[in-house]
């Protein structure tokens, strides 16, 4: 009996294990059939009622309203917003966060998952120091740091000296008792380029890792948690007191880079269904799950505009018709393009069935079979 | 009629036009720039020449000698005096002049690399498609534009200078159409794919025009005004303008005029024949027409939404169509839909003669066009067309014959397709049986209202008549109201009971509702096809009368064999035991359009059809239990006791103390900024905070005390209205927030002139204290018109984004289907899921997805 079954294995053996025989083949059965009638339909456009379950609900998004639930919780771009982001496939989201989760024993200590947020968090240059000025007399840079953030990020004067020396080996750095910094070039430079020194020394990375501007510990159920605006998943994931199987990126693409395509591919279906979860709406996994498959299907993500998903499509008048139609036919001249009809949208222009649903199947008279069948009939009435 | 499908287009081939296909196709040469001579008869050898169709009634086409509408139009052809280049193929022309030699026309590249390059270009497009290999040819094209000195006859290339729009300079000499068509000429086929022109698509001269074909007439129909006076096309204009120019060339060419005005009216025709493509090159000023209006040419008829590809071929015109008002009817069955008998005698369905319907068909013929129901035409076995008029009523009757169509009236039981836009979903289009009823608006159940979107506001809706007997058959199976019930955004019935339909269903299941056999039988009998001996025993007999409640009533409704245990909005237990209702109320939660959990079970166990009895059921049960009752909701529902306005008070009062303590911590620098945030956000999102939660304590004060009433039991039931709802009205309205913050701006350093400078405080950023009922102060109310006018704008601007993100998304997978295998593939047959969703169920069939919950029992 067990061979008709067309549930999974595990199922199977599951409810083989928690029933009688008996009892366990009447379940089966029952589950079986109501398998067999759950069953999708072959030819069902599967794909456009994915595009509207995820299409509608975005008239009832807001737009820009942020909610005022969590007292200090980040602020993440939301809604539509955030919707539209996701199917851009845009290369960084307008504000990205990781979700930092937390090994065994740190979690559940204040003191250490705060010491781990510190360690984090980048601190530049251009965040310890109190001013900075060129002094085109001495020909040199002067900046004072602030010894008060100094202390607030438990960072020495000492510290800071040798990753400024690291950096400026090509000039003579010095760094005062008092926190003042002179940067003094050893060869005659422009004084074009005494301004860039500049720049380049307020961009200096003191510690932490590059990409995390802040970072805020948040007590959950299971212990703490590190929430950070910006994002690396690459050295977060490295480090020894991270969780690495829990923490995640809302960067998709460094999702793919650090990950690989099918963890890019859990991460846009996350992100789409906490997006439409904040909102209070309700879709179906199948459809997001679909659009994520779409999106990653040649193993790289692809956005849902003319240069990603819709580029792809075989057909030249299905891509004609979605945006800039002209340059499509114009191409499709120069390179002998053959449109095969196989689409939908290419069949409704040239007004012939569509290949989805009732269109796959044909109904043909068999009028051969008709004749004899007729002829037969008015033999039988000759009779 | 034979409508068998007998020939299809397979496929469709793009390719460059060769000028002896111009040629070909041209069946006239135009020559004259006149139209029309005195008689307002077309000119022989003009644009409007009867050889290249004809639009005029009454002429014919002397190519094909088919009258207007039948002929479809020829090609003219112009012969340019001298070749103009194809200006949207000028990128392809200058990729052409740059990376070729200047003598020996070969690609600037040697044949060894370019043996690489092929092998290259093989595996490309074997892996990834040939997407990919034009854009690697792109690459190639890059490397041969640098080469000075061409590897294959040693000879230096000399820099060529591209002017936009459609000049090319050779270190100081201008290349005219004429030298470049010689240069492309040169370019052997072998070298034409790594330039970016498949060799089988034509020849890279094509690419300088000769020749240009003429738009059949058909494509630029003139129109005649009122007056008299024919008004052009803009097509016939531009190409009007072209012909004058080259006769003008061709006249001082053969004159031997001077090179300078030759020249000049060179680039005349080439600025000509460029607008006549496209009308918005950045370099060219628009051409115009009399009144400035720029001409609206070729590619301006393509292009963008209202252009031929998304207005006349995505999207197409149709016939038997109607639109007019909807309105409520409680009465009309959820698949129906009612259609005034004005429109049913204008729309109709071609029904085919047979030897058994035949009478039945006379009848309508002999009602004709004016009584209903009647017919207005019949088409004859050859196809004719024959108008159903009071004269030729007896001819007609006379030869109908089976094999005829009879073009009848609509009539009850004919099926339909309704639509209200925006069409978002696939149920904003289902298939309705048709009810013919008299006045003139669209009748439709009120439980539908829902996957519509609609409301009786002034709403239009439109309706559909499917032509055929297949189409029809698809209609009232796949489209049919009652086959779409469940949505598959989600899998639950998105077709429910509304409003007062809850209303009402839920105050008759609520505990201790007694009802006389009267009241009892009047109920059940308003529901239609009642029995009276299906009534059960009663509950309570006093006095001698025979009561029963109000579960009891509604179970009558239920099948035997349902059992179903489930929670309602208010965490009650909801029991139903062999088709007995025995514990809990019906809610919102139980039987509400886009939650009802009983519906879907419903659905699920019996199947549309009873689904929507059963829903039609409980719909008029409820609303007719309410108007037996009595229902209706005063302002008074809303008051407080004194005590509870003092209770909220003293709450809005703390919380604004609150308030202004934390801003006396902010301006003494006492406070501490959350990480990431600056001081005065941090105040920001403390102030809201204490605000928040006083508004969200006030309004379950609220809810908690007031007693019940109308206006208590719609929100409880889910019918409408929440508890915040009821908290606006009789406390406080809170919070008003722009662009998701209080209210800053306004005037400086202050939101009204009402307020101090620098006040942080509450009432001063747009708090209202007061509740809708109690009034707001100008103050509040002018905040509260602010809040109102920001979200106006958010839906304004969320509209079209959302639009055009649904557009993307269906573009993007409108050729996903299931197939055969349980696979989801592309139009090219790419596999995206193995098995659809990773198990096959399909969401509409299913409980949201999951399929069975006996591990429960």
């Amino acid at each position: 009996m067990s061979e008709d079954l067309i549930i999974p294995k595990i199922i199977i053996n599951e409810i083989n294990k928690k029933y009688s025989s008996s009892e366990a083949k009447k379940i089966l059965k029952e589950l079986n059939e109501s398998y067999e009638k759950a069953k999708i339909t072959p030819g069902e456009a599967i794909g456009v009622i994915a595009a509207q379950s995820l299409g509608e609900p975005g008239t009832q998004m807001t737009l820009n309203t942020k909610h005022f639930a969590g007292v200090a919780e980040m602020s993440v771009t939301q809604g539509l917003p955030r919707l539209i982001e996701i199917f851009d496939a845009k290369k960084e989201p307008s504000t990205p966060t990781m979700t930092i989760f937390l090994k065994e024993p740190y979690r559940d200590d204040e003191e250490a998952v705060k010491k781990i947020a510190a360690k984090i968090l980048e601190i530049k240059f251009e965040d310890i120091m109190e001013s900075i000025t060129v002094n085109l007399l001495d020909f040199r840079i002067e900046a004072q740091i602030s010894m008060e953030s100094l202390e607030n990020y438990a960072l020495t004067l000492e510290d800071v000296e040798k990753t400024l020396k690291n950096i400026f080996s090509e000039e003579d750095v010095k760094v005062l008792k008092k926190g003042l910094v002179k940067i003094t070039p050893k060869k005659e430079i422009e004084v074009i380029d005494l301004y860039k020194l500049k720049t380049k020394l307020k961009d200096i990375h003191i510690r932490g890792i590059k990409g995390i501007t802040q970072v805020l510990p948040i007590k959950k159920t299971r212990g703490w948690i590190i929430q950070t605006a910006g994002t690396n998943l690459k050295k977060i994931l490295l480090m020894e007191e991270v969780d690495p199987t829990k923490t995640i990126s809302n960067n998709i693409f460094e999702v793919a880079s650090v990950l690989g395509i099918e963890a890019a591919r859990n991460a846009i279906i996350r992100e789409i269904i906490l997006t439409l979860k904040d909102q209070g709406l309700n879709v179906n996994l199948r459809h997001i799950m679909l659009i994520a498959d779409t999106m990653t299907l040649e193993g790289m993500i692809r956005g849902v505009t003319r240069y990603g998903v819709s580029k792809k499509q075989e057909s030249v008048l299905a891509r004609a018709s979605f945006e800039v139609p002209l340059k499509h036919l114009y191409n499709a001249a120069t390179r002998k393009e053959k449109d095969e009809l196989k689409g939908v949208i290419e069949n409704i222009m040239i007004n012939q069935t569509v290949p989805v649903g009732t269109g796959i199947v044909k109904l043909v008279v068999n009028e051969a079979e008709n004749n004899k069948k007729t002829i037969k009939d008015k033999k039988k009435k000759g009779e | 009629m034979n409508d068998l499908v007998k020939e299809k287009i397979g496929s469709i081939e793009f390719r460059l036009m060769s000028p002896k296909m111009i040629q070909k196709m041209g069946v006239v040469k135009i020559t004259t720039p006149e139209l029309y001579d005195i008689d307002s008869y077309p000119v022989d050898g003009g644009l409007m020449d009867l050889r290249m169709g004809v639009v005029d009634p009454g002429l014919r086409c002397r190519t094909c000698g088919s009258k207007v509408k039948e002929c479809l139009g020829h090609f003219g052809v112009i012969e340019l005096a001298r070749p103009v280049i194809h200006i949207k193929y000028i990128n392809w022309i200058n990729n052409f002049l740059t990376s070729t030699c200047r003598k020996c026309g070969r690609i600037l590249l040697s044949d060894e690399v370019l043996r690489k390059y092929d092998e290259k270009l093989k595996n490309i497009s074997l892996q990834k498609g040939d997407i990919d290999k034009w854009a690697f040819i792109k690459e190639i094209i890059k490397k041969a534009k640098n080469v000075k000195k061409c590897p294959h006859c040693e000879e230096e290339q000399l820099k060529i200078k591209f002017d936009k729009p459609s000049f090319f300079n050779e270190e100081g000499t201008r290349l005219t159409p004429i030298d470049i068509r010689e240069r492309l000429e040169r370019i052997p086929d072998n070298d034409l794919e790594y330039l970016g022109l498949n060799p089988e698509a034509g020849r890279p001269e094509w690419m300088i025009l000769t020749l240009l074909p003429v738009p059949p007439v058909t494509a630029r129909p003139s129109i005649t005004l009122e007056t008299g006076a024919k008004s052009e096309d803009d097509l016939t204009h531009k190409l009007g303008d072209i012909v004058r120019t080259n006769q003008r060339l061709y006249e001082n060419l053969n004159a031997g005029a001077p090179e300078i005005i030759i020249e000049d009216l060179w680039d005349l025709l080439q600025y000509h024949v460029t607008t006549f493509f496209t009308n918005n090159i950045n370099q060219i000023p628009p051409a115009r027409h009399r009144s400035g209006r720029p001409l609206k040419t070729l590619e301006e008829r393509i292009k963008s939404k209202e252009g031929r590809f998304r207005k006349n071929l995505a999207g197409k015109r149709v016939d038997f169509s109607a639109r007019t008002v909807i309105s409520p009817d409680p009465r009309i069955k959820i698949n129906e839909v009612g259609i005034p008998i004005l429109m049913a005698m204008d729309l109709t369905f071609p029904e085919t003669v047979t030897e058994w319907n035949i009478k039945w068909l006379k009848k309508f013929v002999e009602n004709g066009p004016k009584k209903y129901p009647g017919a207005n035409y019949v088409i004859t076995k050859e196809g004719k067309r024959k108008k159903i008029t009071d004269e030729t009523k007896e001819v007609v009757l006379k030869e109908l014959a089976p094999g005829y169509i009879v073009e009848r009236h609509l009539i009850n039981g004919d099926w339909a397709i309704f639509n209200r836009q925006p069409s978002l979903h696939k149920m904003s289009m289902m298939g309705h049986k048709v009810k013919i009823l008299p006045y003139k608006t669209f009748r439709l159940n009120l439980c539908v209202t829902r996957p519509y979107n609609a409301d009786f506001d002034g709403d239009e809706m439109n309706l559909h008549i499917p032509q055929n007997d297949e189409a029809r058959s698809e209609v009232e199976v796949l489209m049919n109201v009652i086959n779409n019930m469940i949505t598959p955004r989600y899998g639950l019935p998105i077709i429910g009971a509304i409003q007062d339909q809850i209303t009402g269903n839920y105050l008759l299941t609520k505990n201790e509702v007694y009802l006389e056999k009267k009241e009892a039988i009047n109920l059940l009998s308003s529901l239609g096809g009642f029995n009276i001996e299906s009534l059960p025993k009663p509950k309570k007999i006093r006095d001698g009368k025979e009561f029963w409640t109000g579960k009891q009533i509604f179970s009558i409704l239920l099948p035997k064999d349902l059992n179903f245990e489930t929670i309602n909005k208010s965490d009650e237990k909801v029991v139903i035991k062999k088709g007995e209702l025995v514990e809990g109320t019906i809610d919102a939660k139980i039987i509400g359009a886009g939650k009802g959990i009983l519906l879907q079970e419903f659905y699920t166990k019996y199947g549309p059809e009873k689904t929507s009895q059963f829903l039609q059921a409980i719909s008029l049960l409820g609303i007719n239990y309410l108007a037996q009752r009595g229902f209706s909701v005063y302002i008074s529902d809303t008051d407080l006791s004194q005590e509870l306005v003092k209770k909220i008070k003293q709450r809005l009062e703390e919380a604004e103390n609150q308030a202004y303590e934390v801003i006396a911590k902010y301006k003494s620098n006492n406070m501490e900024a959350y990480p990431g945030r600056t001081l005065r956000e941090t105040l920001e999102v403390k102030i809201m905070d204490i605000l928040n939660r006083a508004r969200n304590e006030i309004s379950n004060i609220v809810e908690k005390n007031l007693k019940e009433n109308p206006t208590i039991v719609m929100a409880e039931s889910g019918a409408r209205g929440s508890a915040l709802n009821l908290a606006l009205i009789a406390a406080t309205v809170g919070q008003q927030a722009l662009r998701g913050t209080r209210i800053n701006k306004g005037y400086k350093k202050r939101a009204l002139p009402h307020f101090e400078k620098e006040d942080l405080g509450p009432m001063a950023r747009g708090f209202v204290k007061h509740g809708y009922k109690g009034g707001l102060n100008a103050t509040e109310f002018f905040f509260h018109a602010m809040a109102g006018r920001d979200s106006m704008m958010d839906t304004g601007m969320r509209t079209p984004k959302s639009g055009y993100l649904q557009r993307r998304l269906v573009n993007a997978m409108l050729d996903l289907k299931v197939w055969k295998d349980g696979s989801v593939r592309n139009a090219s047959g790419q596999i995206v899921q193995f098995e659809y969703g990773d198990d096959k169920v399909d969401v509409t069939k299913s409980k949201g997805g999951k399929i069975y919950e006996g591990d429960k029992k």
